[in-house]
């Protein structure tokens, strides 16, 4: 470890492994730190990723494949379900990750890439001088050390404080947070082609049951619930209720807890000196939780900015917001989308669940693209979901409706 | 006034960190710490998945 660097990642995961790769490879000097002693362990997500997209960021492995499925079965409480094809359902699935062996392959390729990493160390506050985020507090091993750099990413997951440390309140209140239970189980009987997902107030109160495949009679069976539902129940209770009805043989391997942020956009992402990534800039998916590519994306973009702003000498937040400007001409939109479809699916019963599901009966959703799927929904039920009304603003009727015709 | 974390239910999965409003909750690697600035709120023993945290009075 040096005493200064051009920029620190904060946190080994998708994102802050994306950053530190994309700077390094533009010819910065990079610091790599995760507070952990192995990188992707705990797990921390359900592991499901569009394939294609990914692709962009990383040649696909076996050795971090898990499973491919073909699309996604949803159901409704009464057992009515919607079956998505990988088109629409991609924006979430496609691969079942291993993320111990993936979240690896990527801090690899950050490293390969000229990253310094270091595991076992934990920022403990920032540098600050003059307005400016100047480096990072650290420990390792029981160690203090002051590492100064030029920029500070952090990449620091739900859990969060250098957004804090510089400022930026990126505290989620509980109705903003995904609170998540999950197990690696074997010996049950699973649809291997399919990511199954199970809703219901009384299963998942605002939220939904998981079941991901992952080969050879295994799979991540999870749930998520939204926080400020949690207290009375919780996640794991609700969890082992299901996985006992639906697979009273099965075994359990794994079992992992999580928060996933599910709050949306937050007011920014950027100081000076600092931008934030993936799960601390709250980049996740407000309906399904998803946020891997999402996070490497933001890497991608949050590493190329650090670039152009050291070039320039100039790493003020008015520079840095490039990288927000980017982010959320990318994201944004999706992230708005997705929390306007959350405020109103939260609050369906269930037997307006039911009536949605119902609603999609011999309608053929082979290949839609996931505002399709709301445009086939809203058309159908205009009253229960009237509040989705202005997500299809400034998308052409035509588009949508083409979109759900094309294998009918 | 602070709240306890059972180490051993913990998961430390930071839901906790992430919702704490004063900050005072940090996980450091495998375990929950809590600090002073505690206010006794209850959002962390809330939506803790597993309900490893308790309010002590």
């Amino acid at each position: 470890m040096k005493d200064r660097y051009d920029v620190i990642v904060v946190g080994a995961g998708p994102g802050g492994s994306m950053t530190a790769k994309t700077a390094a490879n533009a010819g910065l000097d990079v610091l790599l730190i995760e507070k952990r002693q192995q990188i992707g362990d705990p797990v921390r997500c359900a592991e499901g990723v569009n394939k294609v997209y990914l692709k962009e960021y990383i040649q696909p492995d076996p050795a971090w494949i898990s499973a491919e499925v073909k699309g996604s079965k949803i159901y409704a409480p009464d057992g009515a379900m919607v079956e998505m094809s990988e088109k629409l359902a991609g924006a979430e699935v496609g691969y079942v990750l291993e993320r111990k062996v993936f979240d690896r392959a990527l801090v690899r390729d950050a490293a390969l890439a000229g990253a310094e990493v270091m595991v076992k160390t934990r920022a403990t506050g920032l540098l600050m001088e003059d307005g400016f985020v100047k480096g990072i507090k650290a420990q390792h091993m029981g160690e203090k050390y002051n590492i100064r750099s030029d920029i500070v990413v952090g990449a620091d997951g739900v859990e969060s404080k250098v957004g804090r440390w510089a400022g930026i309140d990126t505290t989620l209140k509980p109705k903003d947070i995904s609170t998540c239970a999950q197990y690696i189980m074997t010996d049950i009987d699973i649809d291997t082609d399919f990511c199954e997902f199970y809703v219901g107030n009384k299963i998942a109160p605002l939220g939904y049951i998981w079941v991901f495949p992952k080969g050879n009679n295994m799979a991540n069976v999870g749930i998520g619930i939204t926080g400020h539902m949690s207290g009375e129940v919780r996640a794991k209770e609700l969890l082992d209720d299901f996985v006992q009805k639906r697979y009273p043989g099965g075994k359990v391997i794994e079992f992992i807890v999580g928060g996933v942020p599910v709050c949306g956009t937050i007011e920014r992402t950027v100081a000076n000196g600092l931008m934030l990534v993936g799960d601390a800039a709250r980049q996740s998916d407000p309906v399904t939780g998803g946020g891997i590519f999402n996070s490497m994306w933001a890497g991608d973009i949050a590493g190329k900015v650090a670039a152009n702003a050291i070039k320039h000498s100039d790493v003020s937040a008015g520079f840095l917001q490039e990288y927000e400007t980017k982010w959320r001409a990318g994201l944004g939109r999706d992230l708005d989308m997705s929390l306007v479809v959350k405020e109103r699916f939260t609050r369906l019963t269930d037997d307006e669940l039911n009536t949605l599901a119902h609603s999609l009966e011999g309608i053929d959703l082979g290949s839609v693209t996931l505002i399709g799927l709301l445009w086939a929904l809203f058309k159908a039920n205009k009253k229960l979901l009237w509040d989705l009304r202005s997500i299809f603003k400034g998308i052409k009727e035509i588009e949508m409706e083409a979109s759900v015709e094309v294998n009918s | 006034m602070t709240v306890k974390v059972n180490r051993f239910k913990c998961g430390y999965c930071g839901a906790c960190v992430g919702v704490c409003p004063p900050g005072a909750l940090e996980l450091i690697e495998t375990w929950i710490e809590v600090d002073k600035t505690c206010t006794d709120c209850g959002i962390c023993v809330r939506i803790c998945p597993v309900g490893a945290l308790e309010v002590q009075k």
